[in-house]
This record gives structure tokens, C-alpha cells and sequence, in this order.
């Protein structure tokens, strides 16, 4: 294998699992470091640059960091990744004199952002402060898009939505609420340099089963209701509620119904139970509130009797598997089920709808009516009209939607300044030493072997009874403290000199996890046969040295490297060294202009 | 600095035959000086103890004083220690041993420990050929009183302080062999492809075996004129042949060139296989032996690999023919048998 370069920045940010796994790219490690240290505003201000909603997503985010932590590969379970961020938004004091400063004088370039949801927001987060005029418009009577409509207050407090919402809407932002904009033609005549659709994915799926044209009155589309209660339209639902669908929004359905009256609510998805779509923990929070899943049951019809809904007829069917793992639902042959229902919530899936697009707009539309977006620039063929979100390529989630809006956010910026959109900025990386004497390092090294810590949650009884009751209590300091010291400081990464190593194996002896092995050098798929340990997981990059003066490389297995420092402890010469390396993806307006153009400016 | 290693270990490690992984073989953190060729030592024991499946309380390991004797705390944490007195691990190895014969005996000293104030002991614990293997973790200086040569540093060898050594060196290996012991070989800290086969074979050899490991002292001895530094070791070492432990049961399924290839079986059924570098040398024959050392001696080469082993080695236990269960677990029944038993005895000297 060829040396591994490691002033690549993509190399080690590999290294750092969590915050590659992140679409946003969050700092997670660095974060967590701060949250240890007690430096909760710090490390709000870290979620807040990267993601934009740190209290919301601590407490409604997708994790795609937490299946990604390293502890999942040395232990049981990952670092409670995002009830930390809370721990960071629960303790933080203001952040107000934190915030950038929105210049008087604007640029002259307008903005429309259509929707106010997570994408819009973050795209006026990140354009608001370099001058921008940015216009929102918005169906809903506030901003937060389906953060404030689908997520239930018992999941993400009014308070908490509103705080992080208003620091975007305070910007100096022009939003427009409670409008439906119904032609994108009318907002472009309006002349704006650039407009930005963030509409979500506002179309909830229904099943057309035999019996629903009399039992309409008390079957519902999941997102539509639970935006009705958030938005207190709805107030009760009848005893028994049957959900149909195995999402998340089927968990928030049926957790709602339990509030509003629900006694026997239940869950029927087709398929089986491991899997369905939701989290793991949400259906476990279902669980928690006595509501049952059924699963491997296919919905056939409303059974409706003298033209009253009685309940609904399901199929039992089991998943089999072919060669490639294509999955097909056979029915057993059993007689339907019929189970009892007074109101029914289709929670099946959700789509985008762009019925107020013209056609003509020289915005081009695929084949399954969805508009053509480029997925680095989010820039559709409409130069000027830019999608992110659920409204780009279907529903995701609300760390996509930031992420999406930070970079339609650089590219607007590259538009407006006459720029090739197409010329990103690279991302912004340190690399330091963390050395602070022989054997110490400016990082908590120890590595502690402590199982995961639980969230509290508020008594079930009291949960029930009141819709807006937060369930989860979050962790306390102490709590998250200790949970904070499970992190394995992902980003402190071993740097490795050839030219100082005297190969007396003191790193290799040393290493808990056998990582380390000296040895010739060879190609990735036979190296990898010979290294101190097994080295299967060719997703985990293995970091190679050029020769040795015994002509045999160093091989470092990414793989399970506790970022202990051992190696480095233990290493006479120095060859190895623990370097914190930090990487933030460049927002808008925070590159550094090319050579020439600094002089120009100076 | 840190005092502890953390308990996550690779998910894959390889279990041996009694379901233990490599961890489990495994001591405290080190407290030597970083890059100290004895932790390397310490882990192609921990490697040789797992990968021969020895259970951990079948072993006593024991030392003396020096760098070297603090290793056993380093490694095999679930065997049995004994941290004796300076050069004087040989005797207490020696009344263990007498007494309970049913344990594996690791023996752990330095050059000083063993080449200074040890050496009426070590002379004498190969005379007697105990069964024991005898690591010898020799950096040519007192490390742990700041570096002066020791007895083993080669004549002119400069350490760190600038001064060339003035005194002849003692060759361990040929001391050994002359006080009669039956497993003398030479390795390098720095080379557990050799180092850890040759423990394997050294355990299972019955009687005094004998592994002068040179470990390169990185804080007083390591620099490039000194004859125990890694660069020197690497440049001058010349190897007997590559050595290979093939435990019993195990098949052989390396291919060797048949001329130049010995196999040898030991009591236990587990072999040794030999990969001779040099064709003179007879790793089985004393004289050829001494002869081969000697000839690297005054080619300022160093010679590593296995020198030499007795192939019909009889240990203490054999030649004085004591009992088959150990002492330490005889009763008062079997020590005194009564009157009867004496009366027999009596009847047959009549």
C-alpha cells in the first residue's frame, strides 16, 4: 500500500465515526470535551454553528451519529451522542452576545425562502449575517415547518422550539407566515437573486381500502392530525385507535393518542418488527406507554357496520428473504384479523407535492414528478431556485435538512457574488499537538469503562395526562458528565513519523486493542491477513507508514484504536503523537478568498 | 501519565484451546521507561503462554532485583510471583521447584542480577540442570542506578555517559553451555518472530533453559556505539536459523527444505523445527555449539537463535529420582508409612 496521506483531510475525519456519520458534520467530540468541562455555552455554540438546533435535536434527532460511535465496536452500546447535546442546551447561559452580528447595511441581494422549516431557517442562519435580505414565507402560523407541526410537545417543548427558531427569525429576517404560496411564478416575478424551497414533504400517504368511503369520518392521515393537535384544532380521539405504519410518525401518533384519549391504541405494521422504520428507541418509548405492536399484519379493510366504523380486517402474512435480501410478505393462509377501532391514523409514508410549481419555469422535473436537484449544490436547473430538505429528495430528517441548508446557503453565496456555484470551499481543519508534558496530554486519555447512562423519563401516569409534559428528563450535569467521559476523543488521532521511530515495538506491546503491527508492506486485501489482530472491516481504513530503516511499514487498523495515547506514552522518540484534529465544514461567507483578492481587499 | 490500561480489548481476539484470549495472560501497565525492550519481552511471553494454552496458575514466575526483575508484574497477572533478593532467584526457583515439581518455572533476571551478584547462583542452577526456563533481560548496564556497564557490556561498547568499556564482557550464553546447560539460545527484544517461538520451546524443554535476550536500554544504553543498542543489534545480529514450535496435536503444514532442516521432537510429543542459516553449526552438539559462538564472537556479529540443546536432557527430578507427586503434596501417611513399612525396609537390607 502507498503511505497513507494523512494531510488528506477526508482521512482522519473518517477516523472521527460519529461526526462522519453526521450529515452535518458536528465536531462531536469536541462538544462532548466541553460538556465534561462544564463549558456548556461553548459547547452550544460548537452544535450551533454546525447544526443550527441544538436543544431541538437533542431531543428529536435521527442519531445517525450513535450506530456509528467506535464504543458500539468495543462495547455494547454508543455514547449517548445526542442527550449530551441537550446537556449542552439545558445548561447553557445566553448565548446573545454570542451571536453574529447582522450588518445595517445589507448587500442588495434579495432571497426568498419558501417554507420555515429546518432547511429554510438554516439557510437564513447562514445568509442573514453577510448582509442578505432574506424574505420567508410560510402556510403555518409560526416558523419550525414540521418540527412545530408533526413533533408532539411531549417530545420537543413549545419553548425549546420557539427559543432556536427566534434566534434565526430575529436576524433581521422578513417572515411572512400564515400564506400559502401558491405559484412559484408570482415569487420569481418579484425579482429576488435567488429563491430557496424548503417545503418539506408535505403530502401524507393513504391506503384505499374497501370501507373507506364510510368510515372517512374517523380515519385520519398521521401528519395531517398531528399537526391538528399541535395546532389544538384537535383535542380528543375515540378509545380504541388503531395506527397503521411502523415510523416514526406512527410512534408520535399513537404516543399522541394515549394522550388524547386513546385507552386501547395500538400499532399494525406489515412488516416485521426489526424491520420497521422507527428508531429503536421510539418504539421502545411505544412500549413504555403500554402500546402494543403488531406486526406482519397487512390492512385490508374498514369493516363498517349500519355506517359506523367497527374496526379493520388484517392479513398475517411473514417476510422472506430472497438471495440479494429482497424482502417479500407472504401470507400465511390464517384467517383475517379483525381488531376493534373507533378512529384509524394512516402513519404509511409521506411525499412531496409541488402543485404551486409551474411547469415552465425552466425547472426540470424527473419521472416521478420530483424536481431535478444537484446533490452538491442544491441548485435545480433554474439557476436561481435552489431545494433542500424534504423538498430536494424526499423525506430524510432535520440534521439533513440543516445540512442541505448550509450548503444551498455557500452556493446562493457563490451566485450572488458571480461565482461558480460548483466551486466549493474546502473544509475548514487544525491539526495540534495535545501534548502538554512527557506523559500528559490536554485530553482525558483514561479510558472509562462505564455502560451507557439512561434518561430519566417523568412518571408515566403524569406523562399520560398532559400532551405537553416533556417525557424525557434529560441528564443532569453529573449524569452528563460521566456519560461525557464514555467518549473516546474520536479526534484525538495518532500521528505517526517514520523518521523517528527506532522500531522497538514498545507501541505494539502496549496497545489494548492489538492494533499496531510492523511488518513488510503489501497490497490492502493480503496486508490485512497479517495484521496483530483481524482486520475484516475494510470500511475502517488502515493507516500505513512508508519504510521503515528495516524496510518493513508501520500498519495502524483504524478500526477499534481506543485513542488512548498508549502508543504515543510509550514511544521514546516521540514517532507517535496525539494531534486533536478539528474539522468544520465552511459555511457561506467563511472561506478564505482566493490569493489575490486578500491583497485586493487589503 | 497513565496508571492503567483500559479494559476494551479487540472484539476478535483468538481464543486458545482453554477459551482464554491473550488478555487474559496479560499484566499491570508497565512502569519502565518508554521503548524499554523489557516490555517487549514481557508481551512474546504473554504470547508464548497463551499460544502453548498453559493455565495461568500452572505458572511461578520469579526475579531478582534490576529493571528486569520488575517485569513480572507486567505480565501473567493471574500466576503465581516471587520478587526475591538480589541474584538470588536461582535458589529460590530451585526449593519451589524441589517442592512442587507440577509447576512451570519462569525465572526472570538482568544482566546484573544475573552476571554480577547472581552469578555463583546462575552457575549453579545450570550445574544442577533444574527444570526452569531462565530469561535473561540483558541491556549491558545498570539501568535502575543510572546506567553504569554491567559485567555482560562488550569491551569498547560506549553507553550513553561516552566512556568505552574497559573490561571483558561476560558471554552468558557460553557460561551456560560450560556449567552444563541443557537450552542456551540468544535472541532480541526487538524480534518476537524469533523470540517467541524459542520460549515456547524453551518451556516445554525439560531442564535448564537459558534465553539471553538482548533489550536495548533506551534511556542509558541506546545509542549508536553501544553494542546493546536497536540499531547495533539490528546491523550485527546473525541468526542460527529460524526456529519454529510445533505444539503436539498441531500439524505441520510449513514446508522446509530438507537439507538443511532438523526436526525435533520433545518429551511432550511437541516439536521442534530448525531452519539452519549456517550448515556447520550443530545446534545439537556442544562442541559445535561453543565453536559457532565463538566463531561470531571474533566476527563481532552476534549470534541469535537457538545455540544449543541436549535432546536427552535428564532434570534435577530424574537424576534424584524423587517422587512423582510433589512434595508438597504428600500427607503424613506417605512420608511415614509405620511400622510395617519399616520392617520391610529393615528385611530387605538383612
Amino acid at each position: 500500500m502507498k503511505p497513507t496521506d494523512i494531510k488528506n483531510p477526508e482521512y482522519f475525519h473518517k477516523v472521527v465515526d460519529c461526526q462522519y456519520a453526521c450529515p452535518a458534520h458536528t465536531p462531536v467530540p469536541e462538544y462532548i470535551r466541553l460538556i465534561a468541562a462544564e463549558r456548556y455555552t461553548d459547547a452550544y455554540m460548537v452544535n450551533w454553528h454546525s447544526n443550527v438546533f441544538p436543544g431541538i435535536l437533542g431531543r428529536t434527532c435521527d442519531r445517525p451519529c450513535e450506530p456509528a460511535c467506535r464504543r458500539v465496536r468495543v462495547e455494547e452500546d454508543p455514547v449517548a451522542i445526542c442527550r449530551l447535546k441537550r446537556v449542552a442546551a439545558d445548561n447553557k447561559q445566553t448565548i446573545a452576545d454570542r451571536l453574529p452580528k447582522i450588518p445595517e447595511q445589507k448587500n442588495g441581494k434579495r432571497i426568498a425562502l419558501i417554507g420555515a422549516g429546518p432547511a429554510s431557517l438554516t439557510v437564513a442562519r447562514d445568509l442573514a449575517p453577510l448582509g442578505y435580505i432574506i424574505d420567508i414565507y410560510d402556510n403555518q402560523f409560526a416558523g419550525g415547518g414540521m418540527m412545530r407541526s408533526q413533533i408532539p410537545a411531549f417530545r420537543l417543548p413549545i419553548e425549546v422550539l420557539d427559543e432556536e427558531v427566534n434566534y434565526i427569525l430575529d436576524m433581521g429576517v422578513n417572515a411572512t407566515f400564515d400564506v400559502e404560496v401558491d405559484s412559484l411564478r408570482s415569487v420569481l416575478d418579484k425579482n429576488y437573486d435567488a429563491v430557496f424551497v424548503g417545503t418539506g414533504a408535505p403530502r401524507g400517504k393513504g391506503l384505499n381500502l374497501p370501507g373507506l368511503e364510510d368510515a372517512r369520518e374517523h380515519v385520519y392521515l398521521g401528519i395531517d392530525w398531528l399537526a391538528s393537535v399541535a395546532f389544538e384544532h384537535t383535542g380528543s380521539i375515540g378509545k380504541r385507535v388503531l395506527v397503521l405504519g411502523g415510523g416514526n410518525t406512527a410512534m408520535d401518533c399513537c404516543r399522541t393518542s394515549r394522550r388524547l384519549g386513546g385507552e386501547d391504541v395500538r400499532v399494525v405494521v406489515r412488516s416485521p418488527f426489526e424491520d420497521m422504520k422507527a428508531s429503536p428507541w421510539e418504539k421502545e418509548d411505544a412500549m413504555h406507554e403500554g402500546i402494543p405492536i403488531y406486526n406482519n399484519h397487512v390492512p385490508k379493510e374498514f369493516v363498517v357496520e349500519e355506517g359506523e366504523l367497527k374496526g379493520m380486517l388484517f392479513e398475517k402474512v411473514e417476510a422472506r428473504y430472497d438471495e440479494d435480501g429482497n424482502r417479500s410478505l407472504v401470507p400465511t393462509g390464517e384467517d383475517l384479523v379483525f381488531m376493534e377501532a373507533d378512529d384509524v391514523l394512516m402513519a404509511i409514508g409521506q411525499e412531496n407535492a409541488f402543485p404551486w410549481i409551474e411547469r415552465d419555469l425552466g425547472i426540470e422535473f424527473d419521472k416521478w414528478d420530483m424536481p431535478v436537484v444537484d446533490t452538491v449544490t442544491y441548485q435545480s436547473t433554474n439557476e436561481k431556485v435552489f431545494f433542500g430538505g424534504d423538498a430536494a429528495f424526499g423525506p430524510e430528517n432535520i440534521i439533513t435538512a440543516v445540512a442541505h441548508g448550509h450548503q444551498a446557503a455557500i452556493s446562493i453565496d457563490l451566485l450572488c457574488s458571480g461565482r461558480d456555484v460548483t466551486d466549493r470551499p474546502p473544509p475548514q481543519v487544525t491539526l495540534a499537538s495535545q501534548k502538554m508534558g512527557v506523559h500528559e496530554w490536554s485530553y482525558d486519555n483514561a479510558v472509562a469503562p462505564d455502560h451507557r447512562y439512561v434518561v430519566p423519563l417523568a412518571p408515566l401516569e403524569e406523562a399520560l395526562a398532559n400532551r405537553k409534559l416533556e417525557v424525557e428528563l434529560g441528564f443532569d450535569p453529573g449524569t452528563g458528565y460521566k456519560e461525557a467521559e464514555r467518549c473516546l476523543n474520536c479526534d484525538v488521532q495518532t500521528i505517526f513519523e517514520e523518521v523517528r521511530c527506532i522500531e522497538c515495538d514498545a507501541c505494539v506491546d502496549i496497545c489494548p486493542t492489538d492494533c499496531i503491527t510492523f511488518t513488510g508492506n503489501g497490497e490492502e486485501e493480503e496486508l490485512r491477513t497479517r495484521l496483530s489482530a483481524p482486520a475484516h472491516d475494510t470500511t475502517q481504513d488502515l493507516y500505513v507508514s512508508a519504510d521503515l530503516p528495516t524496510t518493513r511499514v508501520m500498519v495502524k487498523d483504524e478500526n477499534v484504536c481506543l485513542h488512548c495515547g498508549l502508543c504515543a506514552e510509550r514511544c521514546p522518540t516521540s514517532a507517535w503523537d496525539m494531534q486533536k484534529f478539528l474539522y468544520n465544514v465552511t459555511k457561506a461567507g467563511q472561506d478564505i478568498p482566493p490569493a489575490g483578492e486578500k491583497e485586493a481587499a487589503a | 501519565m497513565s496508571y492503567q490500561v483500559p479494559k476494551f480489548r479487540h472484539p476478535e481476539l483468538p481464543v486458545n484451546d482453554l477459551g482464554y484470549t491473550k488478555a487474559d495472560y496479560e499484566g499491570s501497565i508497565s512502569t519502565l521507561c518508554a521503548g524499554c525492550g523489557h516490555d517487549s519481552i514481557s508481551g512474546a511471553i504473554v504470547m508464548a503462554c497463551h499460544e502453548l494454552s498453559i493455565e495461568p496458575h500452572k505458572i511461578a514466575k520469579l526475579s531478582g532485583i534490576g529493571c528486569s526483575s520488575k517485569t513480572p508484574t507486567y505480565f501473567l497477572g493471574k500466576s503465581h510471583g516471587f520478587n526475591s533478593v538480589h541474584g538470588r532467584m536461582p535458589s529460590v526457583v530451585t526449593g519451589a521447584a524441589m517442592a512442587n515439581r507440577d509447576l512451570l518455572y519462569l525465572g526472570v533476571s538482568g544482566d546484573g542480577d544475573t552476571a554480577s551478584i547472581g552469578m555463583g547462583q546462575f552457575a549453579h542452577v545450570a550445574r544442577r540442570n533444574l527444570n526452569m526456563v531462565y530469561i535473561v533481560m540483558n541491556n549491558g548496564c545498570y539501568g535502575l542506578t543510572k546506567g553504569q556497564d554491567s559485567a555482560t557490556a562488550d569491551e569498547g561498547s560506549v553507553s550513553k555517559k561516552g566512556d568505552p568499556n574497559v573490561y571483558s564482557g561476560i558471554d552468558l550464553c557460553g557460561t551456560a553451555m560450560q556449567m552444563g546447560a541443557t537450552f542456551v539460545a540468544r535472541s532480541f527484544s526487538g524480534d518476537k518472530g524469533q523470540l517467541v517461538p524459542l520460549i515456547k520451546a524453551a518451556i516445554t524443554h525439560r531442564g535448564f533453559a537459558l534465553i539471553d535476550v538482548i533489550s536495548p536500554c533506551v534511556t542509558f544504553n541506546n545509542n549508536p556505539q553501544s553494542t546493546k543498542s536497536y540499531e547495533f543489534v539490528r546491523e550485527h545480529a546473525e541468526a542460527t536459523g529460524t526456529v519454529d514450535f510445533i505444539p503436539m496435536r498441531k500439524e505441520i503444514t510449513t514446508d522446509y527444505d530438507p537439507g538443511f532442516s532438523h526436526e525435533v521432537t520433545l518429551h511432550d510429543g511437541s516439536s521442534i523445527h530448525l531452519y539452519k542459516m549456517d550448515e556447520t553449526h550443530d545446534p545439537f552438539d556442544r562442541r559445535s555449539a561453543i565453536n559457532t559462538l565463538e566463531d561470531h564472537r571474533s566476527k563481532h556479529s552476534i549470534l541469535t537463535g537457538l545455540i544449543y540443546m541436549d535432546k536427552d536432557s535428564r532434570e534435577l527430578h530424574e537424576v534424584l529420582e524423587t517422587s512423582q507427586r510433589p512434595l508438597n503434596q504428600l500427607e503424613e501417611g506417605d512420608l511415614c508409612p509405620g511400622n510395617k513399612m519399616l520392617e520391610n525396609i529393615n528385611a530387605s537390607l538383612r
